[in-house]
């Protein structure tokens, strides 16, 4: 049967087919809907778990006990993997196990473009990079066959443009391969270094088993076409040679990434009068190649930063051929990603902005966009969990270098499940004076609305315990005056607390719990409620588009609030002066 | 002879679900498919764009610039701003709206007025689209998508085939008869 799929939905499609039996995943886009899309599959057991790290030893654990076995996750959510993986390529697997890395060139929507490509050879793991949704599909349930096969786990690298992109799959059907027996086996399963040493000889070997399969498998394969010019690709990159080149090149598309095939890439290159490697970002084919003493030519012509498209690969392939485009010569403004009408962390951060002196560490999420003016108030975005302990490290810095300034570090209901909790620990062990706001907006937002800890909710929908951010924050030692639960859409009550914060010589914890305007159940709630400006008292300063709200317009000579989009949270209406702004609805 | 369709918008507008509809439809026309869309940080107010490409045989899923035969753009500026895209003889079709961005709302930066005319004048395939004015008369400005998701079906000449039941397929019953309604009104307007 035939149907239209994005490649996370046939990854998930793939798992199915092949008889995954449990999956777990952290949010983080592009990878987000392959779990979502698990989850439609009642037969495979499937959890968001609180971090990647978390996720990869779930699915590692299950592996071994004997279940087929796939963790999720974004690029970076491997970084904080990497820690089991790299452990459980010297256990090896029992049932099938593979661990999805879905990269983002381009970042459209990460804090980095690492290629982890690399990551197969350093972690000593077999990889596939499938290039549309058939091919996530078929190479996901070959990368249950391989794990088992070589008793591994395997990592499947996809890409934005590949997670993201629909194209047509044949479908199939499941196969029954139920969960295997587990035996007891310290000698492959417990890696103390007695064991250790041991697995590690059998990984070489294993390897050099891959290498001489990587020759032989269908899923690196040459395609002939002229032979004035070769192309080793691999990915979505192939898919834009293919477009651009068609017939005039040959080409050599792996799809098992690690190990290389040296015999075929050697065959391949001897064929071709001219060898070009096209792949985005690092030039990890192009290494190889020359390590192999072979000419091409890769990173010369074509960009390591970026996505790479049929546009750029037909420059650099045909420079001779010129484009008609239309143009209109006018500037038009820009349209960057703003806090919704209505978000619960606005008011936290116009209300933070009013201290001019203070440090605010940041963290992933939509709250990432307080960088952006009019609020302006994060000074570091790093990665999940920085938001506090980078915090820790600016104010220690601050106090060796004698001055008295105050750090606040702000993150997500679920970047503290996924890993702000230990940061928090850290600060109240170190003794640190941090500020620490968690903007509990009760859901996983940025990456759409998933289920966490915090919300009382599982990925199946089922209800879950809700875990109390606030009795974490007690239990670690937090002392109860030095806790705060605010409404964030309540400026005035968000003021004294970040006053008090401000403040204190200890640990402080401000948790603005409110839930993210977007979700369904809210906006049925808030449908009714809307301020609006009465032009006559409305005086014109301005002031209540300082709250950066994409409702407010200065519009035809007034001020306006959009109707449509206002959801009557009242923060303008509060920095108002001139009680110009009153809200209706109930 | 592989055709590309561009649909651009600001996040939120629908430009999302509108491809998906078209991307089924051309699968069951019995086309090879590919579409491409970017979510993520863009759906907060940002500027969006997914892309579709179908014919015999479709290897990438992203359109180079001027190969685009149609471009459909949810909201004036964003046309400007993906016009580079279409191929010179390629169709604009383009929803007679304006959506602020933020630096415009703050006053930083000017939406720029005549924009309509500019494109008209530019391009001589342009079909002007009152999709939000359309939606709104209908009882809901949501169901603009439909409404430009008609008028595309029309000025592709992809009529032959029963969208509706696709539409149904997409979405929950209770908007049925809505966004059926504002998909008609598309295939009249163009």
């Amino acid at each position: 049967m035939k149907k239209i799929m994005t490649g996370n939905e046939a990854i998930a499609r793939g798992a199915y087919e092949a008889g995954c039996e449990v999956a777990a995943a952290y949010p983080g886009t592009p990878s987000t809907e392959i779990l979502e899309n698990i989850a439609e599959y009642k037969q495979i057991y499937s959890q968001w778990s609180v971090n990647e790290k978390v996720a990869v030893e779930v699915a590692g654990g299950a592996s071994i006990a004997g279940a087929r076995a796939l963790a999720a996750m974004k690029h970076v959510g491997l970084n904080v993997a990497a820690d089991p993986l790299f452990t459980l390529a010297y256990t090896g697997v029992n049932g099938g196990m593979v661990v999805v890395t879905a990269d983002d060139p381009g970042l459209h929507s990460s804090q980095n473009e690492q290629d982890n490509r690399y990551y197969a050879m350093h972690a000593k793991v077999a990889m596939l990079e499938p290039s549309d949704s058939q091919e996530c599909l078929d190479y996901t349930k070959a990368a249950f066959e391989m794990s088992e096969k070589y008793d591994m786990p395997v990592l499947l690298r996809v890409t934005t443009r590949i997670c993201h992109s629909k194209s047509v799959v044949n479908i199939g059907t499941r196969q029954d391969v139920g969960v295997k027996e587990y035996k007891k086996d310290v000698k492959k399963y417990c890696m103390i270094p007695a064991f250790g040493k041991i697995r590690h000889h059998i990984v070489e070997e294993k390897l050099a088993q891959l290498r001489d399969y990587a020759d032989e498998t269908p899923l690196n394969r040459i395609e002939w076409g002229s032979r004035k010019i070769g192309i080793i690709t691999s990915g979505i990159s192939y898919q834009h040679a293919r477009e651009v080149m068609g017939n005039d090149a040959s080409y050599l598309k792996i799809g098992l990434s690690f190990p290389l095939p040296e015999r075929l890439i050697r065959e391949f290159a001897e064929g071709v009068e001219t060898l070009y490697i096209i792949e985005e970002n690092e030039p990890y084919l192009e290494t190889y190649v020359k390590s192999l003493g072979l000419n091409c030519i890769g990173k010369d012509i074509f960009p390591i930063c970026g996505e790479l498209n049929p546009e750029i690969i037909e420059k650099a392939l045909k420079p001779e051929k010129s484009r008609t485009v239309y143009a209109l010569d006018i500037p038009i403004p820009t349209r960057p990603p703003v806090l919704c009408a209505g978000c619960p962390h606005r008011g936290i951060f116009y209300a933070l902005k009013k201290y001019k002196d203070v440090v605010v560490t940041g963290d992933i999420g939509c709250y990432s966009l307080s960088v952006m003016p009019p609020l302006d108030v994060t000074n570091t975005v790093i990665c999940m969990g920085a938001g506090i302990s980078a915090g820790i490290g600016f104010e220690k810095a601050f106090q060796q270098a004698g001055k008295n300034q105050k750090v606040f570090g702000c993150m997500g209901d679920s970047t503290f499940f996924h890993s702000g909790i230990t940061g928090l620990v850290d600060a109240v062990y170190n003794k640190s004076k941090l500020a620490i706001i968690i903007l509990d907006n009760r859901i996983t937002a940025m990456t759409g609305h998933q289920q966490n800890p915090g919300t009382g909710k599982t990925l199946s929908g089922e209800a879950a315990p809700i875990i109390d951010i606030q009795q974490i924050a007690k239990a670690v030692g937090v002392k109860d005056e030095n806790i705060k639960v605010v409404d964030p859409y309540n400026l005035l009550e968000t003021q004294e607390a970040l006053q008090k914060a401000y403040e204190a010589t200890e640990p402080f914890v401000i948790i603005a719990k409110r839930s993210c305007a977007l979700l369904k159940e809210v906006q049925k709630n808030r449908a009714n409620l809307k301020c609006s400006i009465d032009t006559d008292k409305c005086t014109q300063c301005k002031m209540c588009l300082k709250i950066g709200c994409p409702a407010i317009a200065f519009k035809d000579g007034i001020m306006v609030i959009d109707q449509a989009s206002c959801n009557g949270c009242t923060l303008c209406m509060q920095v108002c002066r001139f009680d110009a702004i009153e809200r209706t609805g109930e | 002879m592989t055709k590309s369709l561009i649909l651009v918008g600001v996040g939120g507008q629908g430009t999302i679900l509108t491809s998906k509809i078209l991307a089924e439809g051309l699968l069951q026309l019995g086309f090879d498919v590919k579409m491409s869309e970017i979510h993520g940080m863009a759906q907060r107010g940002g500027s969006v764009n997914t892309q579709i490409r179908f014919g015999e045989k479709v290897y990438s899923p992203i359109i180079s610039s001027g190969e685009a035969d149609v471009l459909l753009s949810f909201e004036k500026i964003e046309a400007i701003r993906y016009l580079n895209y279409l191929k010179p003889d390629g169709t604009l079709i383009v929803n007679d709206y304006e959506i602020y961005s933020l630096p415009v709302l703050t006053g930083n930066e000017k939406y720029p007025k005549q924009a309509l005319e500019m494109l008209k004048s530019t391009v001589p395939n342009t079909v002007v689209i009152k999709a939000s004015e359309i939606a709104n008369n209908i009882g809901n400005i949501k169901v603009q998508n439909m409404v430009l998701l008609g008028a595309a079906v029309k000025r592709l000449g992809l009529l032959d085939l029963d969208w509706i039941s696709i539409i149904k397929d997409y979405l929950p019953e209770r908007f049925h008869e809505l966004n059926i309604k504002a998909f008609n009104a598309g295939i009249n307007e163009a």
